[in-house]
Protein backbone atom coordinates (compact mmCIF):
# COMPACT_ATOMS: atom_id res chain seq x y z
CA UNK A 1 0.00 0.00 0.00
CA UNK A 2 1.25 3.41 -0.82
CA UNK A 3 1.31 5.73 2.48
CA UNK A 4 -1.40 8.66 1.73
CA UNK A 5 1.11 11.80 1.80
CA UNK A 6 -1.00 14.40 3.76
CA UNK A 7 1.37 16.62 2.37
CA UNK A 8 0.76 16.94 -1.18
CA UNK A 9 -2.23 14.45 -1.44
CA UNK A 10 -5.87 15.12 -1.14
CA UNK A 11 -6.04 12.24 1.25
CA UNK A 12 -9.14 10.16 1.33
CA UNK A 13 -12.46 11.26 -1.03
CA UNK A 14 -15.50 9.76 -1.13
CA UNK A 15 -17.35 9.97 -4.65
CA UNK A 16 -20.81 12.07 -4.81
CA UNK A 17 -24.49 11.21 -7.17
CA UNK A 18 -25.75 14.04 -8.42
CA UNK A 19 -29.64 12.74 -9.68
CA UNK A 20 -30.87 13.91 -13.01
CA UNK A 21 -34.77 14.26 -13.62
CA UNK A 22 -34.22 16.16 -16.66
CA UNK A 23 -34.55 14.36 -19.87
CA UNK A 24 -31.57 14.94 -21.88
CA UNK A 25 -31.36 14.35 -25.56
CA UNK A 26 -28.31 12.63 -27.08
CA UNK A 27 -26.97 13.20 -30.63
CA UNK A 28 -27.84 9.95 -31.44
CA UNK A 29 -31.71 10.52 -31.48
CA UNK A 30 -32.28 8.69 -28.49
CA UNK A 31 -33.64 10.71 -25.25
CA UNK A 32 -32.17 9.43 -21.64
CA UNK A 33 -35.74 10.57 -18.98
CA UNK A 34 -32.99 10.97 -16.60
CA UNK A 35 -29.53 9.63 -14.85
CA UNK A 36 -26.84 9.95 -12.59
CA UNK A 37 -23.52 11.79 -12.60
CA UNK A 38 -21.62 9.91 -10.60
CA UNK A 39 -18.34 12.85 -9.54
CA UNK A 40 -15.43 13.69 -6.98
CA UNK A 41 -13.99 16.89 -5.89
CA UNK A 42 -11.31 18.42 -4.36
CA UNK A 43 -10.49 21.21 -2.58
CA UNK A 44 -12.97 23.85 -1.66
CA UNK A 45 -15.53 26.47 -4.11
CA UNK A 46 -15.01 29.95 -2.98
CA UNK A 47 -17.06 32.70 -2.26
CA UNK A 48 -17.45 34.07 -5.84
CA UNK A 49 -17.62 30.70 -7.37
CA UNK A 50 -14.82 31.45 -9.32
CA UNK A 51 -12.16 28.95 -8.66
CA UNK A 52 -13.73 25.82 -10.35
CA UNK A 53 -11.53 23.32 -12.15
CA UNK A 54 -13.00 20.64 -14.34
CA UNK A 55 -11.00 17.48 -15.08
CA UNK A 56 -12.16 15.39 -18.27
CA UNK A 57 -11.21 12.11 -18.37
CA UNK A 58 -10.25 10.03 -20.79
CA UNK A 59 -11.07 6.40 -22.25
CA UNK A 60 -10.48 4.44 -20.12
CA UNK A 61 -10.64 7.03 -16.97
CA UNK A 62 -12.86 7.64 -14.21
CA UNK A 63 -14.07 10.22 -11.69
CA UNK A 64 -11.84 9.20 -9.18
CA UNK A 65 -8.74 11.45 -10.75
CA UNK A 66 -6.78 12.18 -7.16
CA UNK A 67 -6.99 10.66 -3.13
CA UNK A 68 -7.81 7.48 -1.76
CA UNK A 69 -11.24 6.10 -1.14
CA UNK A 70 -9.56 3.63 1.32
CA UNK A 71 -6.31 3.85 3.96
CA UNK A 72 -6.20 -0.13 1.85
CA UNK A 73 -5.99 1.44 -1.54
CA UNK A 74 -3.20 0.66 -3.32
CA UNK A 75 -3.40 3.63 -5.75
CA UNK A 76 -4.43 6.92 -5.66
CA UNK A 77 -7.11 8.35 -8.13
CA UNK A 78 -5.50 8.57 -12.01
CA UNK A 79 -4.00 11.99 -11.73
CA UNK A 80 -3.13 12.04 -8.30
CA UNK A 81 0.24 13.32 -9.61
CA UNK A 82 -1.03 16.07 -11.29
CA UNK A 83 -3.79 17.29 -8.04
CA UNK A 84 -3.48 18.24 -4.70
CA UNK A 85 -1.95 20.72 -2.41
CA UNK A 86 1.18 22.39 -3.87
CA UNK A 87 0.37 20.15 -7.02
CA UNK A 88 0.16 21.94 -10.49
CA UNK A 89 -3.46 21.88 -10.11
CA UNK A 90 -3.60 23.33 -6.28
CA UNK A 91 -6.17 22.21 -4.57
CA UNK A 92 -5.21 24.93 -1.98
CA UNK A 93 -6.72 27.38 -4.53
CA UNK A 94 -8.46 25.49 -6.72
CA UNK A 95 -11.84 23.23 -6.15
CA UNK A 96 -12.02 20.47 -8.62
CA UNK A 97 -14.40 18.43 -9.81
CA UNK A 98 -13.71 15.68 -12.24
CA UNK A 99 -17.12 13.59 -13.29
CA UNK A 100 -17.50 9.77 -14.22
CA UNK A 101 -18.95 10.68 -18.33
CA UNK A 102 -22.42 9.44 -19.07
CA UNK A 103 -22.09 5.35 -20.33
CA UNK A 104 -19.38 5.01 -18.19
CA UNK A 105 -18.43 2.31 -15.72
CA UNK A 106 -17.68 4.26 -12.67
CA UNK A 107 -21.29 5.10 -11.49
CA UNK A 108 -22.67 7.29 -13.92
CA UNK A 109 -25.44 6.10 -15.31
CA UNK A 110 -24.30 3.58 -18.41
CA UNK A 111 -24.72 -0.04 -19.60
CA UNK A 112 -24.15 -1.25 -16.27
CA UNK A 113 -27.35 0.65 -14.74
CA UNK A 114 -30.52 -0.67 -14.49
CA UNK A 115 -33.01 0.47 -17.11
CA UNK A 116 -35.69 2.36 -15.39
CA UNK A 117 -39.08 -0.25 -15.68
CA UNK A 118 -37.29 -3.46 -17.22
CA UNK A 119 -35.26 -4.35 -14.16
CA UNK A 120 -32.57 -5.14 -16.61
CA UNK A 121 -29.39 -3.50 -16.95
CA UNK A 122 -29.23 -1.34 -19.97
CA UNK A 123 -26.34 -3.30 -21.61
CA UNK A 124 -25.97 -3.20 -25.42
CA UNK A 125 -29.31 -0.81 -25.54
CA UNK A 126 -27.22 2.09 -23.89
CA UNK A 127 -27.13 4.79 -26.48
CA UNK A 128 -24.49 5.95 -28.29
CA UNK A 129 -23.31 9.40 -26.37
CA UNK A 130 -20.93 11.48 -27.77
CA UNK A 131 -18.51 14.22 -26.65
CA UNK A 132 -20.74 17.16 -26.91
CA UNK A 133 -23.53 14.61 -24.59
CA UNK A 134 -20.91 14.55 -22.08
CA UNK A 135 -20.32 18.48 -22.05
CA UNK A 136 -23.46 18.83 -21.92
CA UNK A 137 -24.75 16.82 -19.04
CA UNK A 138 -21.18 17.97 -17.32
CA UNK A 139 -22.84 21.29 -17.97
CA UNK A 140 -25.70 20.38 -15.72
CA UNK A 141 -23.50 19.24 -13.04
CA UNK A 142 -22.06 23.12 -13.33
CA UNK A 143 -25.55 24.39 -12.91
CA UNK A 144 -26.39 22.21 -10.21
CA UNK A 145 -23.10 23.02 -8.19
CA UNK A 146 -23.55 26.79 -8.88
CA UNK A 147 -20.58 26.93 -10.72
CA UNK A 148 -21.72 29.58 -14.01
CA UNK A 149 -17.76 29.75 -15.23
CA UNK A 150 -15.34 27.16 -14.84
CA UNK A 151 -11.70 28.71 -14.12
CA UNK A 152 -10.21 26.14 -16.09
CA UNK A 153 -11.56 22.59 -18.23
CA UNK A 154 -8.65 20.59 -18.59
CA UNK A 155 -8.26 16.98 -20.31
CA UNK A 156 -5.80 14.69 -21.92
CA UNK A 157 -6.61 12.42 -25.14
CA UNK A 158 -10.46 12.21 -25.12
CA UNK A 159 -10.21 14.31 -22.19
CA UNK A 160 -9.07 16.97 -24.03
CA UNK A 161 -11.81 16.72 -26.63
CA UNK A 162 -13.94 17.17 -24.56
CA UNK A 163 -12.21 20.55 -23.15
CA UNK A 164 -12.03 21.98 -26.95
CA UNK A 165 -15.99 21.07 -27.34
CA UNK A 166 -16.84 22.95 -24.03
CA UNK A 167 -14.81 25.88 -25.26
CA UNK A 168 -16.92 25.49 -28.14
CA UNK A 169 -20.30 24.67 -26.85
CA UNK A 170 -20.30 27.23 -23.95
CA UNK A 171 -17.68 29.88 -24.43
CA UNK A 172 -19.00 32.04 -21.52
CA UNK A 173 -18.29 29.28 -19.50
CA UNK A 174 -14.98 28.72 -20.01
CA UNK A 175 -12.18 30.74 -18.64
CA UNK A 176 -9.26 28.44 -19.73
CA UNK A 177 -9.45 25.89 -21.36
CA UNK A 178 -6.05 23.47 -20.96
CA UNK A 179 -6.21 20.70 -23.89
CA UNK A 180 -3.71 18.03 -23.79
CA UNK A 181 -2.22 15.04 -25.82
CA UNK A 182 -5.11 15.61 -27.91
CA UNK A 183 -6.57 15.93 -31.50
CA UNK A 184 -9.21 17.95 -33.14
CA UNK A 185 -11.04 14.56 -34.40
CA UNK A 186 -9.45 11.03 -35.25
CA UNK A 187 -7.28 10.12 -37.90
CA UNK A 188 -8.24 7.12 -40.47
CA UNK A 189 -5.24 4.83 -38.49
CA UNK A 190 -7.24 6.03 -34.60
CA UNK A 191 -9.99 4.52 -35.89
CA UNK A 192 -9.36 1.46 -37.63
CA UNK A 193 -7.49 0.55 -34.17
CA UNK A 194 -10.14 1.47 -32.22
CA UNK A 195 -12.79 -0.76 -34.64
CA UNK A 196 -9.78 -3.71 -34.31
CA UNK A 197 -10.49 -3.21 -30.07
CA UNK A 198 -14.63 -3.25 -30.70
CA UNK A 199 -14.03 -6.36 -33.17
CA UNK A 200 -11.88 -8.00 -30.53
CA UNK A 201 -14.63 -7.25 -27.40
CA UNK A 202 -17.90 -8.18 -30.53
CA UNK A 203 -16.28 -11.52 -31.74
CA UNK A 204 -15.68 -12.86 -27.82
CA UNK A 205 -18.92 -15.89 -27.60
CA UNK A 206 -19.10 -14.67 -24.11
CA UNK A 207 -20.14 -11.20 -25.69
CA UNK A 208 -23.96 -12.47 -26.42
CA UNK A 209 -24.39 -9.75 -28.34
CA UNK A 210 -24.12 -7.18 -24.99
CA UNK A 211 -26.27 -9.69 -23.05
CA UNK A 212 -23.33 -11.13 -21.14
CA UNK A 213 -24.22 -9.83 -17.66
CA UNK A 214 -27.70 -12.36 -18.16
CA UNK A 215 -25.25 -15.08 -18.63
CA UNK A 216 -23.50 -14.24 -15.81
CA UNK A 217 -19.89 -14.29 -18.17
CA UNK A 218 -17.34 -11.53 -19.22
CA UNK A 219 -16.61 -11.36 -22.65
CA UNK A 220 -12.84 -11.44 -21.07
CA UNK A 221 -10.79 -12.62 -23.74
CA UNK A 222 -12.13 -9.45 -25.93
CA UNK A 223 -11.60 -6.67 -23.44
CA UNK A 224 -8.59 -8.34 -23.10
CA UNK A 225 -7.33 -7.89 -26.39
CA UNK A 226 -8.60 -4.89 -27.07
CA UNK A 227 -6.91 -3.18 -23.89
CA UNK A 228 -3.54 -5.00 -25.59
CA UNK A 229 -4.20 -3.16 -28.87
CA UNK A 230 -4.81 -0.25 -27.05
CA UNK A 231 -2.18 -0.45 -24.73
CA UNK A 232 0.49 -0.11 -27.53
CA UNK A 233 -0.96 2.78 -29.33
CA UNK A 234 -0.30 4.82 -25.54
CA UNK A 235 3.43 3.80 -25.81
CA UNK A 236 6.06 4.67 -27.67
CA UNK A 237 8.50 2.39 -29.87
CA UNK A 238 11.24 3.37 -27.87
CA UNK A 239 9.85 3.12 -24.67
CA UNK A 240 8.92 -0.24 -25.22
CA UNK A 241 12.19 -1.42 -26.56
CA UNK A 242 13.75 0.19 -23.13
CA UNK A 243 11.46 -1.77 -20.87
CA UNK A 244 11.52 -4.94 -22.01
CA UNK A 245 13.90 -5.60 -25.56
CA UNK A 246 13.73 -8.95 -26.86
CA UNK A 247 14.41 -10.06 -22.88
CA UNK A 248 13.09 -13.79 -22.79
CA UNK A 249 11.22 -14.85 -19.29
CA UNK A 250 13.13 -18.42 -19.40
CA UNK A 251 16.38 -16.58 -20.82
CA UNK A 252 15.73 -18.79 -23.57
CA UNK A 253 13.34 -19.45 -26.85
CA UNK A 254 11.34 -22.35 -26.38
CA UNK A 255 10.01 -22.41 -29.95
CA UNK A 256 6.06 -22.50 -28.60
CA UNK A 257 3.32 -19.72 -28.17
CA UNK A 258 3.36 -19.25 -24.52
CA UNK A 259 4.72 -16.18 -22.77
CA UNK A 260 8.08 -15.93 -24.22
CA UNK A 261 9.38 -12.04 -24.80
CA UNK A 262 8.65 -9.77 -21.69
CA UNK A 263 6.29 -7.52 -23.38
CA UNK A 264 3.82 -10.40 -24.45
CA UNK A 265 3.90 -10.72 -20.34
CA UNK A 266 3.75 -7.29 -20.00
CA UNK A 267 0.77 -7.07 -22.12
CA UNK A 268 -1.29 -10.40 -20.76
CA UNK A 269 -0.81 -8.45 -17.55
CA UNK A 270 -2.32 -5.07 -18.53
CA UNK A 271 -5.36 -6.80 -20.60
CA UNK A 272 -5.73 -9.18 -17.46
CA UNK A 273 -6.10 -5.98 -14.93
CA UNK A 274 -8.12 -3.83 -17.09
CA UNK A 275 -10.69 -6.84 -17.44
CA UNK A 276 -11.28 -6.59 -13.70
CA UNK A 277 -12.62 -3.15 -13.69
CA UNK A 278 -13.95 -1.97 -16.77
CA UNK A 279 -17.14 -3.06 -18.62
CA UNK A 280 -16.78 -3.85 -22.20
CA UNK A 281 -20.12 -2.32 -23.13
CA UNK A 282 -18.55 1.17 -21.92
CA UNK A 283 -15.73 0.64 -23.56
CA UNK A 284 -17.43 -0.06 -26.64
CA UNK A 285 -19.23 3.52 -26.28
CA UNK A 286 -15.93 4.81 -25.47
CA UNK A 287 -14.67 4.11 -29.05
CA UNK A 288 -17.43 5.13 -30.67
CA UNK A 289 -17.16 8.80 -29.20
CA UNK A 290 -13.89 8.87 -29.84
CA UNK A 291 -14.70 7.85 -33.17
CA UNK A 292 -17.80 10.62 -33.61
CA UNK A 293 -15.67 13.65 -32.37
CA UNK A 294 -15.53 16.64 -34.46
CA UNK A 295 -15.86 19.76 -33.96
CA UNK A 296 -15.41 21.31 -37.29
CA UNK A 297 -18.12 18.93 -39.21
CA UNK A 298 -21.20 21.24 -37.90
CA UNK A 299 -18.68 23.84 -40.13
CA UNK A 300 -17.92 21.77 -43.66
CA UNK A 301 -14.65 20.75 -41.79
CA UNK A 302 -13.44 24.26 -41.25
CA UNK A 303 -12.14 23.82 -37.64
CA UNK A 304 -11.49 27.62 -37.52
CA UNK A 305 -14.72 28.31 -37.68
CA UNK A 306 -15.40 25.86 -34.68
CA UNK A 307 -13.37 27.90 -32.80
CA UNK A 308 -14.05 31.28 -33.67
CA UNK A 309 -16.72 31.94 -31.10
CA UNK A 310 -14.53 30.25 -27.99
CA UNK A 311 -13.47 32.98 -25.58
CA UNK A 312 -11.19 31.15 -23.59
CA UNK A 313 -7.79 31.25 -23.31
CA UNK A 314 -6.16 28.24 -24.18
CA UNK A 315 -2.99 25.65 -23.77
CA UNK A 316 -2.37 23.41 -25.62
CA UNK A 317 0.30 20.32 -24.78
CA UNK A 318 1.80 17.49 -27.21
CA UNK A 319 4.51 15.22 -26.47
CA UNK A 320 7.13 14.48 -28.80
CA UNK A 321 6.94 10.79 -28.72
CA UNK A 322 2.84 10.57 -29.05
CA UNK A 323 2.23 8.80 -32.21
CA UNK A 324 -1.46 8.19 -31.33
CA UNK A 325 -2.24 12.03 -30.94
CA UNK A 326 1.07 13.31 -32.26
CA UNK A 327 1.87 16.99 -31.86
CA UNK A 328 1.10 17.43 -35.46
CA UNK A 329 -2.37 16.76 -34.25
CA UNK A 330 -2.42 19.36 -31.45
CA UNK A 331 -0.99 22.05 -33.76
CA UNK A 332 -4.03 21.48 -36.10
CA UNK A 333 -6.12 23.09 -33.15
CA UNK A 334 -3.31 25.89 -32.23
CA UNK A 335 -3.26 26.64 -35.82
CA UNK A 336 -6.94 26.94 -35.83
CA UNK A 337 -6.85 29.26 -32.67
CA UNK A 338 -4.28 31.18 -33.94
CA UNK A 339 -5.91 31.86 -37.33
CA UNK A 340 -8.98 33.39 -35.39
CA UNK A 341 -6.81 35.60 -33.07
CA UNK A 342 -7.62 33.63 -29.76
CA UNK A 343 -5.13 33.42 -26.87
CA UNK A 344 -3.01 30.65 -27.12
CA UNK A 345 0.06 28.82 -25.69
CA UNK A 346 1.17 25.92 -27.32
CA UNK A 347 4.03 23.40 -25.82
CA UNK A 348 5.61 20.48 -27.02
CA UNK A 349 6.54 18.54 -24.05
CA UNK A 350 10.09 16.24 -25.00
CA UNK A 351 9.06 12.64 -23.61
CA UNK A 352 10.02 9.13 -25.02
CA UNK A 353 6.72 7.71 -23.22
CA UNK A 354 4.25 8.18 -25.89
CA UNK A 355 0.60 8.64 -25.37
CA UNK A 356 0.44 8.04 -21.62
CA UNK A 357 3.12 10.62 -21.17
CA UNK A 358 -0.05 12.98 -20.15
CA UNK A 359 -0.81 11.19 -16.65
CA UNK A 360 2.86 10.99 -15.77
CA UNK A 361 4.88 13.45 -13.79
CA UNK A 362 7.19 14.85 -16.40
CA UNK A 363 9.38 17.88 -14.37
CA UNK A 364 9.23 19.92 -17.50
CA UNK A 365 5.06 18.64 -18.40
CA UNK A 366 4.39 19.84 -14.44
CA UNK A 367 5.94 22.73 -14.67
CA UNK A 368 4.17 24.13 -17.89
CA UNK A 369 0.67 23.44 -15.99
CA UNK A 370 1.80 24.52 -12.75
CA UNK A 371 3.02 27.97 -14.20
CA UNK A 372 -0.15 27.76 -16.13
CA UNK A 373 -2.48 27.57 -13.36
CA UNK A 374 -0.44 30.07 -10.94
CA UNK A 375 -1.73 32.72 -13.54
CA UNK A 376 -5.61 31.85 -13.55
CA UNK A 377 -6.71 34.82 -11.30
CA UNK A 378 -9.14 33.40 -8.68
CA UNK A 379 -10.17 35.78 -5.67
CA UNK A 380 -9.16 34.26 -2.50
CA UNK B 1 19.59 35.31 -24.59
CA UNK B 2 20.22 37.46 -21.66
CA UNK B 3 16.86 40.32 -21.41
CA UNK B 4 19.25 42.51 -19.38
CA UNK B 5 21.45 43.04 -22.35
CA UNK B 6 18.21 43.33 -24.80
CA UNK B 7 17.06 45.74 -22.94
CA UNK B 8 17.52 48.95 -24.55
CA UNK B 9 17.31 47.25 -27.42
CA UNK B 10 13.61 46.59 -27.21
CA UNK B 11 13.09 50.24 -26.23
CA UNK B 12 14.14 51.61 -29.37
CA UNK B 13 11.77 49.20 -30.90
CA UNK B 14 9.21 49.83 -29.23
CA UNK B 15 9.54 53.31 -30.33
CA UNK B 16 9.08 51.61 -33.67
CA UNK B 17 6.02 49.89 -32.96
CA UNK B 18 2.36 51.34 -32.59
CA UNK B 19 0.04 51.40 -30.18
CA UNK B 20 -2.62 48.34 -30.27
CA UNK B 21 -0.62 46.61 -32.55
CA UNK B 22 -0.50 42.77 -33.65
CA UNK B 23 3.12 41.65 -32.69
CA UNK B 24 5.19 38.61 -33.30
CA UNK B 25 7.73 38.05 -31.36
CA UNK B 26 10.43 35.17 -33.31
CA UNK B 27 12.35 33.56 -30.65
CA UNK B 28 10.74 35.22 -27.76
CA UNK B 29 13.31 34.52 -24.90
CA UNK B 30 11.49 34.91 -21.66
CA UNK B 31 9.21 36.98 -22.52
CA UNK B 32 9.78 40.07 -21.21
CA UNK B 33 9.40 42.19 -23.92
CA UNK B 34 6.16 41.03 -24.96
CA UNK B 35 4.83 41.62 -21.20
CA UNK B 36 6.21 45.19 -21.24
CA UNK B 37 4.39 45.92 -25.41
CA UNK B 38 1.12 44.92 -23.61
CA UNK B 39 1.51 46.71 -20.57
CA UNK B 40 2.93 50.02 -22.46
CA UNK B 41 1.66 49.04 -26.02
CA UNK B 42 -1.51 47.02 -25.55
CA UNK B 43 -0.72 45.19 -28.35
CA UNK B 44 -1.97 41.69 -28.54
CA UNK B 45 -0.33 38.96 -30.04
CA UNK B 46 2.66 35.79 -29.62
CA UNK B 47 5.71 35.09 -28.69
CA UNK B 48 7.40 32.07 -30.87
CA UNK B 49 10.71 29.98 -28.11
CA UNK B 50 12.07 26.83 -28.78
CA UNK B 51 13.54 26.60 -25.32
CA UNK B 52 11.99 25.00 -22.67
CA UNK B 53 13.04 27.41 -19.53
CA UNK B 54 12.06 30.12 -21.36
CA UNK B 55 8.45 28.75 -22.31
CA UNK B 56 7.83 28.50 -18.82
CA UNK B 57 9.36 31.84 -18.45
CA UNK B 58 6.28 33.00 -21.01
CA UNK B 59 3.51 31.41 -19.07
CA UNK B 60 4.38 32.85 -15.58
CA UNK B 61 4.58 36.28 -17.74
CA UNK B 62 1.06 35.42 -19.04
CA UNK B 63 2.45 35.88 -22.49
CA UNK B 64 1.10 33.35 -25.42
CA UNK B 65 4.30 31.33 -26.31
CA UNK B 66 4.09 29.06 -28.97
CA UNK B 67 6.99 26.35 -29.03
CA UNK B 68 8.39 26.09 -32.49
CA UNK B 69 11.51 25.75 -34.03
CA UNK B 70 12.14 28.88 -36.79
CA UNK B 71 14.65 26.91 -38.68
CA UNK B 72 11.35 24.46 -40.00
CA UNK B 73 9.45 27.57 -40.90
CA UNK B 74 5.98 29.59 -39.88
CA UNK B 75 3.29 27.52 -41.83
CA UNK B 76 1.16 27.69 -39.18
CA UNK B 77 0.41 31.74 -39.51
CA UNK B 78 -1.25 32.77 -42.65
CA UNK B 79 0.04 35.97 -44.84
CA UNK B 80 -0.21 39.56 -43.47
CA UNK B 81 -1.35 38.26 -40.00
CA UNK B 82 0.63 40.78 -37.95
CA UNK B 83 1.30 44.24 -38.02
CA UNK B 84 4.90 43.68 -36.92
CA UNK B 85 7.30 40.44 -36.80
CA UNK B 86 9.91 41.02 -34.50
CA UNK B 87 12.97 38.71 -34.53
CA UNK B 88 16.42 40.08 -32.47
CA UNK B 89 20.01 38.75 -32.49
CA UNK B 90 18.14 35.37 -34.07
CA UNK B 91 18.75 35.97 -37.30
CA UNK B 92 22.21 34.89 -37.35
CA UNK B 93 21.73 31.56 -36.14
CA UNK B 94 18.69 30.58 -38.54
CA UNK B 95 19.70 27.74 -40.89
CA UNK B 96 18.17 29.46 -43.79
CA UNK B 97 18.17 33.22 -42.67
CA UNK B 98 17.33 34.28 -46.20
CA UNK B 99 14.09 32.24 -46.36
CA UNK B 100 13.03 33.15 -42.77
CA UNK B 101 13.01 37.06 -43.66
CA UNK B 102 10.78 36.25 -46.58
CA UNK B 103 8.59 34.27 -43.95
CA UNK B 104 8.50 37.49 -41.68
CA UNK B 105 7.63 39.47 -44.34
CA UNK B 106 5.00 37.20 -45.87
CA UNK B 107 2.87 36.63 -42.49
CA UNK B 108 3.54 40.12 -41.46
CA UNK B 109 3.45 43.65 -42.70
CA UNK B 110 6.53 45.21 -41.36
CA UNK B 111 9.56 43.28 -39.87
CA UNK B 112 11.88 44.32 -37.46
CA UNK B 113 14.96 42.68 -37.37
CA UNK B 114 18.29 42.84 -35.42
CA UNK B 115 21.99 41.26 -35.52
CA UNK B 116 25.04 41.68 -34.25
CA UNK B 117 27.24 43.50 -36.98
CA UNK B 118 30.08 41.30 -37.95
CA UNK B 119 31.57 44.69 -39.53
CA UNK B 120 32.32 46.25 -36.18
CA UNK B 121 35.91 47.17 -35.76
CA UNK B 122 36.57 44.76 -33.11
CA UNK B 123 35.37 42.18 -35.12
CA UNK B 124 38.18 43.01 -38.18
CA UNK B 125 40.63 43.40 -35.71
CA UNK B 126 40.57 40.08 -34.33
CA UNK B 127 40.11 38.94 -38.46
CA UNK B 128 42.98 40.92 -39.04
CA UNK B 129 45.27 38.65 -36.68
CA UNK B 130 43.88 35.55 -38.30
CA UNK B 131 41.35 34.66 -35.62
CA UNK B 132 37.38 34.11 -35.22
CA UNK B 133 35.83 37.29 -33.61
CA UNK B 134 35.09 36.87 -29.81
CA UNK B 135 33.17 39.82 -28.57
CA UNK B 136 30.78 40.79 -25.78
CA UNK B 137 27.49 39.89 -28.08
CA UNK B 138 29.17 36.99 -29.82
CA UNK B 139 31.23 35.16 -26.64
CA UNK B 140 30.83 32.30 -28.27
CA UNK B 141 34.01 30.52 -29.98
CA UNK B 142 33.86 29.18 -33.49
CA UNK B 143 32.67 25.57 -32.74
CA UNK B 144 30.12 25.69 -29.68
CA UNK B 145 28.53 29.28 -30.86
CA UNK B 146 25.08 28.85 -32.34
CA UNK B 147 25.68 31.76 -34.54
CA UNK B 148 26.50 30.12 -38.44
CA UNK B 149 25.43 33.15 -40.47
CA UNK B 150 26.82 36.25 -39.30
CA UNK B 151 26.83 39.27 -41.63
CA UNK B 152 27.79 42.84 -41.89
CA UNK B 153 25.17 45.58 -42.41
CA UNK B 154 25.99 45.86 -45.95
CA UNK B 155 25.53 41.96 -46.46
CA UNK B 156 22.12 42.53 -44.37
CA UNK B 157 21.60 45.41 -47.17
CA UNK B 158 22.48 43.59 -50.03
CA UNK B 159 20.37 40.67 -49.31
CA UNK B 160 17.13 42.72 -48.65
CA UNK B 161 18.08 44.74 -52.25
CA UNK B 162 17.91 41.22 -53.89
CA UNK B 163 15.34 39.90 -52.38
CA UNK B 164 12.74 43.40 -53.32
CA UNK B 165 12.89 43.97 -49.35
CA UNK B 166 12.43 47.78 -48.65
CA UNK B 167 14.49 49.02 -45.24
CA UNK B 168 12.33 51.59 -43.92
CA UNK B 169 14.46 52.48 -40.75
CA UNK B 170 17.93 51.66 -39.86
CA UNK B 171 19.17 52.14 -36.10
CA UNK B 172 22.52 51.47 -34.66
CA UNK B 173 24.16 50.68 -31.60
CA UNK B 174 27.34 51.26 -29.60
CA UNK B 175 28.06 48.00 -27.13
CA UNK B 176 26.06 50.45 -24.94
CA UNK B 177 22.89 50.30 -26.99
CA UNK B 178 22.96 54.11 -27.49
CA UNK B 179 22.61 55.82 -31.00
CA UNK B 180 25.70 57.49 -31.50
CA UNK B 181 25.53 60.22 -34.09
CA UNK B 182 29.45 59.90 -35.35
CA UNK B 183 28.09 55.96 -36.13
CA UNK B 184 26.37 57.47 -39.14
CA UNK B 185 29.15 57.77 -41.02
CA UNK B 186 30.94 54.60 -41.02
CA UNK B 187 27.81 52.59 -39.64
CA UNK B 188 29.85 49.26 -40.99
CA UNK B 189 32.46 49.71 -38.80
CA UNK B 190 30.92 51.48 -36.06
CA UNK B 191 27.76 49.45 -35.37
CA UNK B 192 27.68 46.86 -33.41
CA UNK B 193 24.28 45.74 -33.10
CA UNK B 194 21.88 46.66 -36.11
CA UNK B 195 18.49 47.47 -35.65
CA UNK B 196 16.21 47.33 -39.62
CA UNK B 197 13.08 47.83 -39.64
CA UNK B 198 11.91 46.29 -43.36
CA UNK B 199 8.77 45.70 -45.54
CA UNK B 200 8.44 43.46 -48.94
CA UNK B 201 8.28 45.62 -51.89
CA UNK B 202 4.92 44.31 -53.67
Amino acid sequence: MTEPNPESSVGLVTPSIEHFEQAIELDCGVTLDAYDICFETYGTLNAARDNAVLVCHALSGDHHAAGYHSPEDRKPGWWDNCIGPGKPIDTDRFFVVCPNNLGGCGGSTGPLAVRPGTGKRFGPDFPIVTVRDWVASQARLADRLGIDTWAAVIGGSLGGMQVLQWAIDFPARVRHAVVIAAAPRLSTQNIAFNEIARQAIRSDPNFHDGHYYEHDVVPEHGLKLARMVGHITYLSDDVLHTKFGRELRAGKINFGFGVEFEIESYLRYQGESFVGRFDANTYLLMTKSLDYFDPAQAHDGDLTRAVSGCKARFLVVSFSSDWRFSPARSREIVRALLDCDRDVSYVDIESDLGHDSFLLPIPQYHKVLASYFRRIEVQA
Amino acid sequence: MNPAVLRPEHRLIADWIADGARVLDLGCGDGAFLAELQRDKGVSGYGIEIDPDNIVACIERGVNVIQANLDQGLSGFDEDSFDYVVMTQTVQAMRFPHLLLDEILRIGREGIVTFPNMGHWKCRLQFARGRMPVTRHLPQTWYDTPNIHMCTLDDFEDLCASRDIAVIERAIVDSQHRAVIGMQLLPNLLAEIAIYRIRQRR
